[in-house]
């Protein structure tokens, strides 16, 4: 690539702006990308990402400015549109039509069989059929074939909107190399990430958005993290750790949850663990390895095969999650379409399983849910603008209501699974503060995060799991990334013999 | 092996309870033969091309409940066309009626994609429309059917036992639907009936598939209106029980209300079973009133089997 190329930009976006009736969404978005660039887009919960996403892949049209491609302006009306004009996106959910194979996905969308073939196996996934049903197939391997299907039409610029979150660590770094590698031979991406490390080891620059404009573009070098983080959040954020002390809870008495032996479906093996009151126990494992049976078994949603549960020492089992919410479990799902009721109001969605542990058939006590609602909205600091439609919540937000109903409902036992998927760092750590805040008051939370640098911020402990087994337990103190890496692909002592 | 049996294999089941339900036919019924199949055949025919126009439009995840009223509109107008007309007219008459089904189709999709309205609404609301034009149109029963045209659905096709109705039948839905399941607007109905957001994102153009499927909709209920003023030889303005059949006849056949899965054949192969189990009913002289209980009864019993054997497949 020679100098001239470098400086006329491949994609250009100068001054976009977009209102939705009273509400301004964006006001002066700007983002240009030369070729063979990655360029980290990066912005809080309500930043306007994602209606610049849609302005930039033709889903929405701007009010005022610009977007050009190699400096043709391009008035763009379908997603359709967009990729003919060459910026193809990889959205965060898969686009790939459950019920159709993935030879017809590919035909529908005009994919090259054998370029699609070509980068899934670049991608490292093996064994796949043409004929094989989308719907059967598990959300990392959807995640992936979305990425070979993007990269299989040779784009302009490629858009990846938080393409690894909740794929496996070894995915991961299989999708951040081919990526790299991409950009090096002059492929252009604009990278949608909340995971630092991930933006710190392929992108070249960062675009931060906050309140609907663009604040800052700066060249990614070591420490560029703080700067970002300023930027986002519009003021200095102390760099205090979530953690009050660094001594980890001390396990003391009964605890509130005993595991024994627990196995389920064909991935979960055999798995025990004691839960105490007052602690956060972290569960580390790469995708698939058994955790969300875990999770199923304790919520109730699915019967263990073999094994004990025990809570507070008294051997029970779940034939309905009202039974697990009814002895005080309460399980958070990772997706959050899982658990909410999308079209209901954040307030009947936060009051709904207060129903289900406290008014059997009688009337509801309006006045005291209403109390308990806003108590929960208020700690939580849920955006309630849009609160009509939980749907219309940003993904931070509607996780945060997730969380705010067992709140409300006054929390015991709580399952978090993976619930700071894809959410901004203000919010994350939002709730790393509420998941401690909860122990403190004696709550026992299971926390299952596939994010490796969240242990240390928010737990006490780290269960790692792997082949459907606990292979390790690190006190959080010792939980940095690198040994939990290593026990989640099994290369701690103890698994070196069985695996 | 599991997969292709998962994918075919309501159909199977379909065809094994259509193959029982004819040898019990012909135990309480020894005298069931070419004749008893012709008149059966010729009595599903509407039925079945409602049932096609139904199963493509809750395919692409909508629904369309003014099915039997197009195909009011659809038989008044050959009615009133053919009316005394020659051969070339009878073929133009055709054409026309065909077209006319196209349109009132894509008015139905079109509607719906335009004003956002929900189908439902759309199509309960064009129920009376077309049925206030097919009254327009055609003031009571009347007109004619040209009578070559007519032989066309009665008696044999070169075999004895197979009657010319159900070639007519095949032969139909193959023209339509063989190119458009290999097309990519076939794959869109598709895509669009399996998740909206997903085959917009993969380049579909939603609107546009949507309104092509209410098109061919209202083609197939074009053509089960010119069936039914082919078979009776005169046009019948208001519409005829095909609206609920249709549906029950889609759910059966393995379409999921909902959109997105199922095909053509298995609605076809369930027009016949419902059919069927009528006919034999009357035969053994049960009470009409207990005869719609009973076909109620299957429906749900059938579906249910259905889910409980696919949940079974999916769990071992």
């Amino acid at each position: 690539m020679t100098d001239q190329q470098a400086q006329t930009p491949l994609l250009d976006a100068k001054g976009v702006s977009k209102r939705f009736g009273a509400v301004v969404a964006l006001e002066d978005a700007s983002l240009t990308i030369s070729a063979g660039q990655i360029v980290a887009l990066m912005g809080a919960n309500g930043a306007g990402k994602s209606t610049f996403v849609k302005i930039l892949t033709g889903a929405l049209k701007p009010d005022t400015g610009h977007v050009r491609i190699r400096g043709t302006e391009r008035r763009v009306g379908s997603p359709a549109e967009a990729r003919r004009s060459g910026l193809v996106p990889v959205y965060q959910e898969p686009s790939l039509i459950p019920d159709l194979s993935i030879a017809d996905n590919l035909r529908l969308g005009d994919t090259p069989v054998a370029d699609f073939q070509h980068w899934v196996h670049e991608l490292g996934i093996d064994g796949l059929h043409l004929d094989d049903m989308i719907s059967a197939l598990p959300l990392a391997t959807l995640r992936i074939l979305d990425l070979a299907r993007a990269l299989a039409v040779k784009p302009d610029v490629l858009l990846l909107d938080e393409m690894t979150a909740a794929l496996p660590t070894d995915l991961v770094e299989k999708v951040l190399d081919t990526v790299r590698k991409q950009a090096d031979a002059g492929q252009s991406v604009i990278y949608i990430s909340h995971r630092f490390s991930e933006i710190a080891e392929i992108c070249d620059r960062a675009t931060v958005l906050r309140d609907g404009a663009t604040v800052g573009d700066l060249p990614i070098t070591p420490g560029v993290e703080e700067k970002v983080v300023e930027l986002m959040l519009g003021a200095v954020l102390d760099k205090d750790p979530t953690r009050t002390s660094t001594a980890a809870h001390r396990p003391e008495g009964m605890p509130r949850v005993t595991v024994r032996n627990l196995a389920a479906g064909t991935k979960l093996q055999d798995v025990s663990l004691d839960l105490y009151r007052g602690e956060v126990l972290g569960v580390v494992a790469l995708e698939g390895q058994g955790q969300d049976q875990l999770f199923d078994v304790l919520a109730g949603m699915d019967s263990p095969t073999a094994g004990t549960i025990a809570l507070d020492g008294k051997t029970v089992s779940f034939n309905h999650p009202a039974d697990a919410i009814a002895a005080g479990l309460s399980f958070v799902p990772g997706d959050r379409a899982d658990g909410l009721l999308m079209e209901r109001s954040v307030h009947e969605n936060i009051a709904l399983p207060q129903l289900a542990r406290f008014a059997k058939w009688g009337a509801i006590g309006m006045k005291k849910e209403a109390a308990t609602v806003k108590k929960a909205i208020d700690r939580l600091q849920i955006d309630t603008r849009a609160q009509g439609e939980v749907q219309r919540l940003s993904g931070g937000n509607q996780q945060k209501v997730t969380i705010g109903r067992w709140i409300a409902a006054g929390v015991d036992t709580l399952l978090l699974f993976d619930p700071t998927r894809g959410i901004d760092v203000r919010t994350k750590r939002q709730i790393y503060l509420l998941v401690r805040e909860l122990a403190e008051q004696g709550a026992a939370v299971l926390y299952y995060t596939s994010e490796l640098a969240e242990v240390p911020a928010a737990c006490d402990r780290a269960m790692v799991i792997f082949n459907g087994k606990v292979v390790d337990v690190i006190e959080a103190a010792d939980a940095d990334e690198q040994t939990l890496m290593r026990a989640a692909y099994g290369l701690t002592a103890s698994a070196a013999v069985s695996a | 092996m599991t997969r292709q049996f998962l994918r075919h294999g309501w159909t199977a089941g379909l065809l094994a309870i259509l193959a029982l339900l004819f040898v019990f036919t012909k135990i309480i019924q020894p005298d069931f033969g070419t004749s008893g199949l012709d008149s059966l055949s010729r009595a599903m025919l509407p039925f079945a091309f409602a049932t096609a126009a139904m199963a493509v439009v809750v395919i692409a995840g909508g629904i369309d409940l003014s099915v039997a009223s197009m195909m009011a509109v659809a038989g008044v107008t050959a009615a009133v066309l053919m009316d005394g007309a020659g051969d070339g007219m009878t073929a133009v008459a055709v054409v026309i009626v065909l077209l006319v089904g196209l349109t009132m189709g894509a008015i139905n999709g079109a509607l719906i994609v335009i004003t956002r309205v929900p189908d439902i609404v759309v199509t309960l609301a064009m129920l009376y429309v077309w049925e206030g034009v097919a009254l327009l149109i055609l003031n009571g029963p009347g007109g004619s059917a040209t009578p070559w045209l007519r032989e066309l659905i009665v008696g044999p096709f070169i075999v004895p036992w197979l009657p010319r109705s159900l070639v007519f039948l095949a032969v139909c839905l193959v023209a339509v639907w063989v190119p458009l399941k290999r097309s990519k607007l076939g794959l869109s109905i598709y895509a669009i009936g399996s998740n909206d957001l997903a085959a917009y994102r993969s380049g579909v153009s939603v609107g546009r598939t949507r309104i092509a499927a209410y098109a061919v909709c209202g083609l197939f209920a074009a053509i089960g209106g010119l069936t039914l003023t082919m078979s009776t030889g005169n046009g019948e303005p208001i519409p005829g029980p095909y609206l609920m059949a249709s549906v029950a006849a889609v759910v059966l056949g393995g379409v999921v209300l909902g959109g997105g899965k199922g095909a053509l054949l298995g609605p076809i192969i369930a027009v016949i079973i419902l059919r069927l189990v009528r006919m034999d009913l009357t035969l053994l002289s049960v009470d009409p009133n207990v005869t719609t209980i009973v076909e109620g009864t299957i429906m749900v019993v059938v579906v249910m089997f259905g889910g409980v054997l696919a949940y079974r497949g999916r769990h071992k």
